[in-house]
């Protein structure tokens, strides 16, 4: 890991659900424009992990953090209490588990983050939206209906749609929490694809509970058990030789 | 197998007769309505003339009219919508979106509920109270107004409160995620979203205030006016004049209410004719709350 820039450096995070401490004493970098991948059983965690890193756990009540997040290369720590939730999420955008755009038109999904910002230019807006729709690998089937409802379009459009509209922030990482999980196998196949692609321009984090997935568009895997990293590295050391008996156990499915 | 078919011809039997009970406890209510329709349209069609619309109240039966009581209706309600809707929409919306939800929220929600239950007669001595004799609007449009919106703001925040919680959560959470701020969330999705359940329901509010008759007597409208109230519009400088608002009315229940306690029969008539509008009035708002309901249902699905 000698050439690669460090994005982010989670260290002894602990994520406390009122008085349940959910994740452990969590320790881990995250590599620029590469893609980590969080694995593990249902319940371990990856997923509050995961949201940790946009304050996604803000909106809700009796939810605390303790450790640190540290954002490279400004070296603020953003789950800090001093530090607005909101400032996170303009940097750090996500893709949801299940494909949620707005009952409103595709162009609107994707141009939401911008009119957000305070962007409302309509030449800089149609750029950014097309430019978006093309990175997500959307633009050819929807060129022609951008100002359409963003319900018309299949399941696997529709997280395309998510994805185009967290690329027109430009954010420095982006999260992504099952993102496959609601959609057949030629559309997986398709974020699959576009995932790898992305990782040119921006840093991300994927949870899986497919381990070919993990292993397809990731660099990096932590496998995740009850609320702990258990263990971490490359991906295809993780796989072929993992050192941890649990991690062993779990890709060669003796649990999950 | 026979023992198989006879369990079953057993539990179909119970089947058909909750169906047979069903069916006649939904006709019976048809059926009221239907008789209740009928019998007000007998009564009353032929007193449903242009005349009728646009004549004062008088001592001749034939010669009297509902002008002032649904001009005075029709203002009233414009009042009561103007106050009713902005807060009772905000309120909803605060009580969703921001408030944290402790013991003064529940206690506050708890309260709502209970106010929506508070006989309409008890709305009217608190606005007696307050706006007839602390705020000294006197027995005037803005009183009636003001009481009704009382009335229903109850009634709009539970409506605001529905139609919100409609909205699924992953809508909230791609807007946050994406840096939203909670207005600009509120402002870009919830409200728009939640819209159209809005809109239902302040309108089958209105078309309830539209029908009260208890809390409008209590803050003292009157039961015969032969005048219309200032008109809003003048033909002198500022050309709008809300002069309307400190008038003294009366509304179509109110003057239902006269006619039929009068003796002489013909006046009956008019009662039914008057009713007949009160209805139409009542049926056409409750027909725009289900057409919006259905248009946004449409529009919106996730």
């Amino acid at each position: 890991m000698v050439n690669e820039n460090k994005k982010a450096e989670v260290k002894n995070l602990n994520f406390y659900y009122g008085s349940n401490l959910t994740l452990k004493n969590v320790n881990l970098s995250i590599i620029e424009k590469k893609v980590t991948a969080l694995i593990g059983p249902s319940g371990c965690g990856k997923t509050t992990f995961l949201r940790c890193f946009n304050r996604m756990h803000d909106l809700y009540p009796h939810n605390r953090y303790e450790g640190e997040i540290i954002l490279l290369p400004e070296n603020v720590n953003i789950i800090s209490s001093a530090i607005d939730p909101i400032e996170v999420r303009m940097r750090i955008s996500m893709v949801f588990q299940k494909p949620n755009p707005f009952p409103k038109t595709i162009f609107e999904n994707v141009a939401y983050g911008m009119r957000v910002r305070g962007i409302n230019n309509k030449s800089i807006l149609y750029e950014t939206v097309e430019k978006s729709l093309r990175s997500a690998a959307l633009w050819d089937e929807v060129k022609d209906r951008i100002d359409k409802p963003a319900f018309d379009l299949s399941g696997g459009q529709q997280q395309r749609l998510c994805i185009a509209r967290a690329l027109a922030t430009t954010p420095e990482i982006l999260l992504f929490d099952e993102p496959t999980s609601a959609l057949d196998p030629i559309a997986t196949s398709k974020i699959e694809e576009l995932i790898v692609e992305l990782k040119n321009e921006v840093t991300i984090i994927i949870v899986t509970h497919n381990m070919q997935q993990a292993a397809r568009v990731s660099e990096h895997t932590a496998f995740m058990y009850i609320g702990e990293i258990i263990e971490y590295g490359k991906t295809d050391r993780i796989f072929t030789t993992p050192s941890e008996k649990l991690t062993e156990d779990y890709i060669t499915g003796r649990f999950g | 197998m026979e023992d198989i078919r006879r369990r079953i011809r057993y539990n179909k039997f119970w089947n058909y007769i909750f169906m047979i009970a069903g069916l006649t406890a939904t006709f019976v209510g048809l059926f009221l309505l239907a008789v209740l329709f009928i019998d007000l349209f007998i009564d009353g069609s032929e007193r449903l003339t242009y005349k009728f619309l646009t004549s004062f109240p008088s001592r001749f039966p034939a010669e009297a009219g509902i002008l002032s009581a649904w001009v005075g209706s029709f203002l009233l309600l414009f009042v009561t919508a103007l106050s009713a809707i902005p807060l009772g929409v905000a309120a909803g919306i605060y009580l969703e979106e921001y408030a944290q939800k402790n013991w003064l929220t529940n206690i506050i929600e708890i309260n709502i509920a209970n106010l929506a239950g508070v006989p309409s007669i008890v709305y009217g001595l608190l606005a007696l109270g307050l706006f007839v004799y602390f705020f000294e609007f006197g027995e005037s449009i803005l009183t009636g107004g003001l009481t009704l919106a009382l009335l229903i703001l109850p009634m709009v925040i539970m409506a605001t409160r529905e139609a919100i919680r409609a909205i699924p959560n992953s809508m909230r959470e791609a807007s946050y995620a994406l840096g939203a701020t909670k207005w600009q969330t509120v402002h870009w999705h919830i409200f728009p979203y939640s819209l159209g359940g809005i809109l239902t329901g302040i309108i089958i509010g209105l078309s309830r205030a539209i029908g009260e008759t208890a809390p409008i007597i209590t803050v003292g409208a009157l039961t015969f006016i032969a005048f219309l109230p200032t008109p809003p519009i003048t033909s002198e400088f500022p050309f709008i004049s809300f002069k309307w608002l400190m008038d003294p009315f009366t509304v179509m229940p109110i003057q239902m209410f006269n006619w039929v306690s009068r003796p002489q029969v013909e006046f009956q008539i008019n009662a039914a004719a008057a009713g007949i509008i009160l209805m139409i009035m009542t049926l056409i708002m409750n027909g725009i709350a289900i057409h919006i309901r259905y248009k946004f249902r449409k529009k919106i699905k996730w």
